[in-house]
């Protein structure tokens, strides 16, 4: 059998939940493939597991219809939608054995005997843990706990797999070899998993797609290169990565579009979508730090600013820069580069179409960090 | 002694002290007396032991109890359930509502009940208002037990929330998930986690009905007598201690005994929980 047509795909269409007053999901739309590892990544409260309680049928929509496979599931109770759910804490029963905890869902559906020992054990085996088939989960670590209800989830077969940040409570360690544990996962059985974190670097890591979520809409789906390299909004460049935000008055100049940055101009080639206030994102590799004076190429832009910060990290020098303005800016420099101490006056450069103009939406970087400082 | 004095151990030495004389001491007397009054050996064991009348009581003291239980569970699971279920201030109310009764002495709430099962109370009014039968619900036991369930209703809620409330329903949103009905769910899932509630609400109510003394004597006549009210007839009004205190006495062996067998039951529940090796 082919693992790539074991998947259901999923249709979100239109979907609203109110709570009173409070919008938590507002007109969502979405389309997930079969067979694709779909990741939903926001702020906490943004709506991402909302729409995962929604898929899942714990949580009634307000309107909008959602498609699981063909099949219209709105109103289909959630023990009848046929989808493996993971949770944060693990919900695994206290009170069955590991063995019996991924029998449960084979005995549900009245499978014989023989059936259910031959994928109980195919389960375990697959998250390796076929010698902790008799203990109870109160006797196994959290790493373990969670790849026991990863073998529940899965035993059974759906053809979605729902995740609710199922590495959430774990140390980064752990999470990284489990992160490639659910990866060699998703290859070998085909499902379609759609998994949430507010953790970026883990949706890079395991996402053929990510949905960025933020108060209750979607603002862009696209491969982690797609939203790294080409975000569409502000606030998904500064949730994805690390950026330089420049903000100030701008106008058009032909086909460039200046903005002023503390009494300096700085341009970017086209113009801005919309009226309204526009900003200017930086990732770290397309800015290069340059001694004051030094070095000035044509169709770059420069900004004097002071070293704040320098952080050696192996491969390269990560440097922390204040703007005239007192904009923070964030440099990734190689170790072949010319090397800055603190308090060092350098010019921040950067080709002009290595900067990305969006409109500035308000978003500010503590508010969207998932890990509130 | 100077290492037991800077141990926070002394500080109950006075509630220990009141144990030992306000319940050891009189407790010591009573099982004394049994074996020795009016004469020393076993007379007044093998005189309740061959009164027909006194078996009779016997089982009807565990009738009572184990229906009183049942009836506890029946009303309170729902209700200590509503009590995890609820926002704060609903389950505020809940629990006022559970606790405002038991602020009220039990003679009180044990007349009230006089007040409303009696001939020509308001029950019995209704339901010849409905063109029914008068029911006879004074002095019976359906009176009695009535009665009790409504006193000793708090105790049987009170540890059945506490269990509740630390039960994960995502594990119940799990069991959905894999496929269970609402009702495979609750009983696969949430019934099983519960049952440390149900076993610590039911001792508690079976034990204290056992020993029941003030609604019976008020609610029950001649036909519905417990052990209790037989045991204070013999010391009161006949000056038996003797006898008086063997009945105390077999009733705290019964108690024992079931709480011994009790005991073991949910020791092995934690077990099945695997709560630890």
């Amino acid at each position: 059998m082919d693992a790539k047509h074991r998947g259901a795909a999923v249709d979100i269409r239109d979907v609203t939940k109110t709570y009173g007053t409070f919008t938590a999901l507002d007109k969502v739309s979405l389309q997930i493939e079969a067979g694709q590892f779909m990741t939903f990544l926001g702020p906490s409260g943004s709506g991402k597991t909302t729409t995962l309680n929604v898929i899942a049928g714990f949580t009634d929509l307000t309107a909008g219809e959602i498609l699981i496979g063909e099949r219209s599931v709105g109103n289909l109770p959630a023990h009848k939608r046929n989808v493996g759910v993971v949770f944060q804490h693990y919900a695994l029963f206290p009170h069955m054995t590991v063995a019996g905890n991924v029998e449960y869902p084979l005995k549900l559906r009245k499978l014989p005997k023989a059936d259910r020992a031959r994928r109980v054990a195919a389960a375990l085996a697959m998250v390796h843990l076929t010698d902790f088939a008799h203990r109870y989960p109160a006797e196994l670590s959290g790493g373990q706990q969670q790849r026991v209800a990863l073998a529940r989830a899965m035993v059974f077969d759906p053809p979605l797999l729902l995740m609710d940040e199922p590495l959430g409570a774990l140390d980064k360690k752990l999470r990284e070899w489990l992160q490639l544990e659910i990866k060699r996962i998703h290859r070998e059985l085909g499902t379609t998993f759609v998994y949430v974190t507010h953790d970026q670097e883990e949706a890079l890591a395991l996402s053929d797609r990510i949905a960025v979520f933020n108060k209750g809409r979607i603002e862009q789906v696209g491969s982690g290169r797609d939203l790294y390299e080409r975000p569409e909004t502000l606030f998904v460049g500064r949730f994805i990565g690390e950026s330089t935000v420049l903000t100030g008055a701008h106008e058009t100049r032909g086909d460039e579009t200046a903005i002023k940055v503390g009494d300096q101009w700085v341009g970017i080639p086209g113009r801005p979508a919309g009226a309204g206030p526009q900003a200017l994102l930086l990732r770290p590799e397309r800015i290069t730090l340059a001694r004051p004076g030094t070095g000035a190429v044509a169709g770059t832009n420069r900004l004097p600013a002071r070293v704040t910060e320098a952080i050696y990290l192996g491969s390269g020098v990560k440097y922390e820069v204040t703007l005239a303005d007192g904009t923070r800016g964030i440099a990734r420099m190689t170790l072949a580069d010319d090397h800055f101490a603190l308090g060092d006056p350098v010019e921040v450069a950067w080709q002009k179409h290595e900067a990305r103009l969006l409109a500035d939406d308000g978003s500010s970087l503590a508010a969207q960090s998932g890990e509130d400082k | 002694m100077p290492k037991l004095l800077r141990q926070p151990a002394w500080l109950v030495l006075p509630a220990i002290l009141l144990l030992v004389v306000a319940l050891g001491y009189p407790l010591l007397q009573v099982v004394i007396r049994s074996f020795t009054d009016p004469e020393p050996g076993l007379g007044n064991y093998t005189w309740f032991f061959s009164r027909p009348v006194n078996m009779t009581v016997f089982w009807r003291t565990f009738e009572v109890a184990g229906w009183v239980t049942v009836l506890c569970l029946v009303l309170g699971y729902p209700y200590a359930w509503l009590m995890t279920a609820v926002g704060p201030n609903m389950r505020l109310l809940l629990i006022l509502c559970v606790l405002v009764p038991f602020w009220v002495s039990g003679v009180v709430r044990t007349l009230a009940w006089v007040i409303l099962l009696q001939d020509s109370g308001v029950i019995n009014k209704v339901i010849m208002a409905l063109g029914f039968e008068k029911v006879r619900l004074i002095r019976t036991q359906t009176g009695v037990i009535i009665g009790m369930t409504q006193v000793l209703l708090p105790f049987m809620i009170m540890p059945l929330y506490a269990v509740m409330r630390g039960i994960d329903l995502r594990l119940v949103q799990a069991a959905r998930s894999l496929g269970a009905r609402p009702v495979l769910a609750f009983l696969q899932v949430y019934l099983p986690l519960s049952l440390p509630g149900v076993f610590g609400g039911a001792v508690i109510v079976f034990i204290l009905g056992l020993g029941f003394y003030i609604t019976p004597a008020l609610l029950g006549g001649p036909r519905a007598t417990m052990l209790s009210t037989l045991a204070q007839q013999q010391v009161l009004q006949q000056l038996n201690w003797g006898k008086g205190g063997a009945m105390g006495v077999i009733l705290l062996a019964s108690t024992l005994v079931l709480l011994a067998i009790a005991a073991r039951f949910t020791r092995r529940r934690y077990q099945i929980s695997g709560g630890s090796k």
